[in-house]
């Protein structure tokens, strides 16, 4: 722009700032919230379960138990539960009442029929494996259901909070995907293709009615457009902002609440451990002692993410922090590398997800590789298509970057297969320990060890747990600050008086 | 009937070379790894459960009877059903339509209304004022991508000003005025470039018109240098500016895959990108099948239009 046309657009602009509220805000009773990704279906027991969720879980569809705020257990669809002493035998205690958005009843055979399709053979349920530790679902009377399991699973009732494990209504859940019917609090009006999802109170909804009309998700992927719909008043809630960069604008500005809470994504940079130089323990462990964390958290994330040391983020109740295991040393690592053979340095390709942090992180560790004397040559994989195709289940890949979203999800280093080639016979050992765990203390424990475990072993560079970069309008109450699982649950959102 | 036959065989043609981008969109899409299915379930499916998903949307079928089935629906108007969204495909590109069609219009109304004046204008004195500035626009306008734009626009004048919308799209049914709000600032992002070319065609076409002798014997009956320049030299100097227009629509296809994007309007440019990164194989094929429609039948309508600009040229084609 010259200068003269610059000068007159910053006058007007100040003139259009001075004239009383230049954007209109949206109408009391409404919110609108902003996503980044646009589910593939709004179905979260079939269709991408973290952006179907984020629409429709909690809002939409609910569950038998819920996950709160504080990442705490709660009854939601049912009232209570018990588990028998050997761990086999779960007895819910289903709430009464409840009616789908279509007029039909919850009761126990309804949430039979939604296991049984989650867990039948024919299932599309992308998380079906959490839940296969249930043999069977049986009805015991309208409002008593109970699971029997093959194994005891101290887990069961965590993923049971999932969306994944909503209760569907059987007239209804072949077209969940595009006309969703739940007990949730709202109900979808539209569903605008690309755009937006409109959603709207339910009258009849068992835990009373919401303090809001119509709630919106709106799907932008662009940080830029987001934080312009918010400030132009077309949105009020940014969940999650994609850009750190853009959040210090947010945080002295008083038409804004701003807040770094606590997420679930942990990055990681996972190698190949079947392959060489990775399948040497102090080749990984070298690579972990090349990379300053703090330094990569201050660039990635303008300082906004913690460090990690294991595959748990400071929002689990589980966390450890483990950072110190194998902390910032060059010297220590050339050492290491040189004592398995590597003194003269290796090259090898990292494989990268076009996603902004996955690529700002790599060229920061390829400059620490370079100290060590690793060449790390960074190749960029389409996300998720090639990605998914080509390191996911290719498994076809020396080292890539990504971010791990799911929460929970310490033991994808004891599943065989998957994309780390991890062995290790003491992890199995102690991820099954877990599941087998009849005691919260028993749990606790296990998920310490485990961390502890790969801390030392490095399967992956734990670099850092991403933060949930939430920015709302002031004056809106109850949007959830931290993340403990994916969700933008509006149940308890309302505007100020 | 040579003109008849001229049009058959212009028909044809346009069906052979559709049926071939149609193999080629179809072959191309397929080679890039990745499916709908892998997409939908996300990372921790199981494989028995793809394979589910696989078959219910019928990926597992062999090439070949993927593509002649979707080329037989075509051929009886049926487009076939999303991977990823389940609905109708032609509903979805109806949905689309309804955005990206008034925006092409729009872009293009607003880049006739600047070009047209400034050309002829620039023109009638070149090398005067005026001629420099026609230039120097049509200089930066055909420098700068339409996304880029697109983003000025957003922050200078959507948020800076508060004027138009910065983005999103409220649909038709919010009113009228609201719909057109949110298609002022990307198009005239898509403008910008297109009236920047166009410019600069009608400043040469005309300069070429002027010189001629009926622009002279016109100004000998004494008519004023503009109404000549208007009633005589401009109507003749159409034909390129047609041409230009024409040449340009593709150019306006891709532009608006990127200005949609940058101010998230649901239209086909975003239905397209957005179709290609879920790997929803169908979707993609139509929107590109479709693009191909429009830019074949512009060039046939653009070659169709000469003769009536031009009647000189009717029995030459």
């Amino acid at each position: 722009m010259p200068f003269a046309l610059r000068h007159l657009a910053k006058s007007v602009s100040v003139a259009a700032l001075c004239a009383a509220a230049p954007f209109a805000a949206l109408a009391a009773g409404e919110v609108t919230f902003i996503q980044p990704v646009e589910p593939t279906g709004l179905d979260p027991t079939q269709d991408s379960p973290v952006a179907a969720g984020q629409v429709t879980w909690q809002n939409v569809f609910e569950g038998l138990v819920t996950i709160d705020r504080n990442a705490e257990i709660q009854p939601q669809l049912a009232e209570s539960w018990e588990i028998s002493e050997d761990g086999l035998t779960y007895t819910f205690h289903l709430r009464d009442g409840v009616t789908y958005h279509n007029g039909a009843a919850f009761d126990a055979n309804v949430a039979k029929f939604s296991f049984d399709k989650l867990l039948g053979p024919d299932s599309t349920n992308g998380q079906k494996a959490l839940y296969a530790a249930v043999t069977s679902v049986d009805v015991v009377d309208d409002s008593t259901l109970t699971m029997t399991l093959s194994a005891p699973n101290s887990d069961l009732l965590y993923w049971l909070g999932f969306p994944a494990a909503v209760i569907v209504e059987p007239t209804s859940a072949a077209t969940n995907a595009t006309a969703p019917v739940g007990t949730g609090p709202f109900k979808v009006d539209e569903w605008r293709m690309g755009d937006r999802v409109i959603m709207s109170a339910f009258d009849g909804y068992w835990g009373g009615r919401p303090a809001l009309d119509t709630v919106t998700a709106r799907f932008i992927a662009d940080p830029q457009a987001q934080v312009a719909a918010l400030r132009s008043g077309q949105a009020n809630v940014i969940a999650e902002l994609g850009a750190p960069e853009l959040f210090a604008q947010f945080t002295s500005d008083a038409n804004f609440t701003a807040h770094a809470g606590a997420g679930e994504m942990e990055v990681v940079a996972g190698m190949n451990n079947a392959r060489p130089p990775f399948d040497d323990a102090r080749v990984r462990q070298a690579l972990m002692m090349s990379i300053d964390r703090s330094a990569l958290v201050e660039v990635v994330t303008s300082g906004l993410g913690t460090p990690i040391g294991a595959h748990f983020s400071p929002a689990s109740p589980f966390y450890e922090d483990l950072t110190g295991v194998y902390t910032y040393d060059p010297e220590g690592a050339k050492a290491l590398l040189a004592e398995a053979g590597y003194g003269d340095g290796f090259t090898f390709t990292f494989t990268v997800p076009n996603r902004t942090y996955a690529q700002r992180s790599a060229e920061i560790m390829q400059a620490f590789f370079q100290q060590v004397g690793v060449t790390a040559n960074i190749e960029i994989a389409d996300f998720p298509s090639a990605w998914v195709t080509q390191v996911m289940t290719g498994r076809d890949f020396d080292m890539t970057i990504i971010g791990h979203a799911e929460p929970l999800d310490i033991n994808i280093y004891a599943r065989h297969p998957y994309y780390f080639n991890y062995e290790d016979a003491n992890f199995d050992a102690t991820i099954a320990a877990i599941s087998a765990a009849t005691t919260p203390e028993a749990r606790a424990e296990g998920y310490q060890a485990a961390q502890e475990i790969i801390a030392s072993t490095v399967p992956a560079l734990f670099l850092y747990s991403n933060p949930k970069l939430g920015v709302w309008s002031a004056g809106l109450e109850g949007v959830w600050e931290n993340g403990p699982v994916p969700s933008n649950d509006m149940t308890d959102v309302r505007w100020a008086e | 009937m040579p003109r008849l036959h001229r049009a058959v065989r212009q028909v044809l043609g346009l069906i052979l070379v559709l049926a071939i981008s149609s193999f080629v969109i179809f072959a191309l899409i397929e080679a890039a790894p990745g499916d709908a299915a892998t997409i939908m379930l996300g990372m921790n499916a199981a494989p028995d459960t793809l394979a589910a998903l696989r078959a219910e949307l019928g990926l597992d079928q062999p090439f070949m009877t993927r593509y002649l089935g979707w080329l037989t629906g075509v051929l009886q108007g049926n487009l076939g059903n999303s991977y990823i969204y389940q609905t109708p495909v032609a509903d979805l590109i109806g949905e689309r339509l309804k955005v990206t069609v008034p925006l092409a219009v729009l872009a293009t109304a607003m880049s006739l209304v600047i070009a047209l004046p400034l050309g002829v204008w620039a023109a009638n004195r070149p090398g005067g004022a005026v001629d420099n500035l026609a230039s120097l626009y049509s200089q930066i306008g055909i420098a700068v991508p339409n996304f880029w734009v697109g983003l000025l626009l957003i922050l200078g004048v959507a948020l800076g000003l508060g004027l138009f919308s910065s983005g999103g799209f409220p649909g038709w049914g919010a009113g009228f005025w609201p719909a057109i709000n949110a298609l002022i600032l990307p198009a005239v992002a898509l403008a910008i470039p297109q009236s920047a070319v166009l410019t600069r065609v009608t400043r040469s076409s005309v300069i070429e018109v002027v010189n001629e002798d009926f622009v002279r014997t016109a100004r000998a009956k004494g008519l004023s240098r503009a109404r000549a320049l208007w009633r005589h030299a401009v109507p003749n100097a159409l034909l390129p500016i047609i041409t230009m227009l024409g040449l340009q629509i593709p150019f306006l296809i891709s532009g608006a895959v990127l200005v949609e994007n940058v101010f998230t309007l649901p239209g086909l440019g975003t239905l397209a990108y957005q179709s290609l990164s879920q790997r929803d194989l169908i979707v993609v094929q139509n929107v590109i099948l479709l693009f191909a429609l429009i830019v074949l039948v512009a060039n046939t309508v653009v070659d169709a239009l000469y003769a009536v600009i031009d009647p000189r040229l009717k029995g030459r084609l």
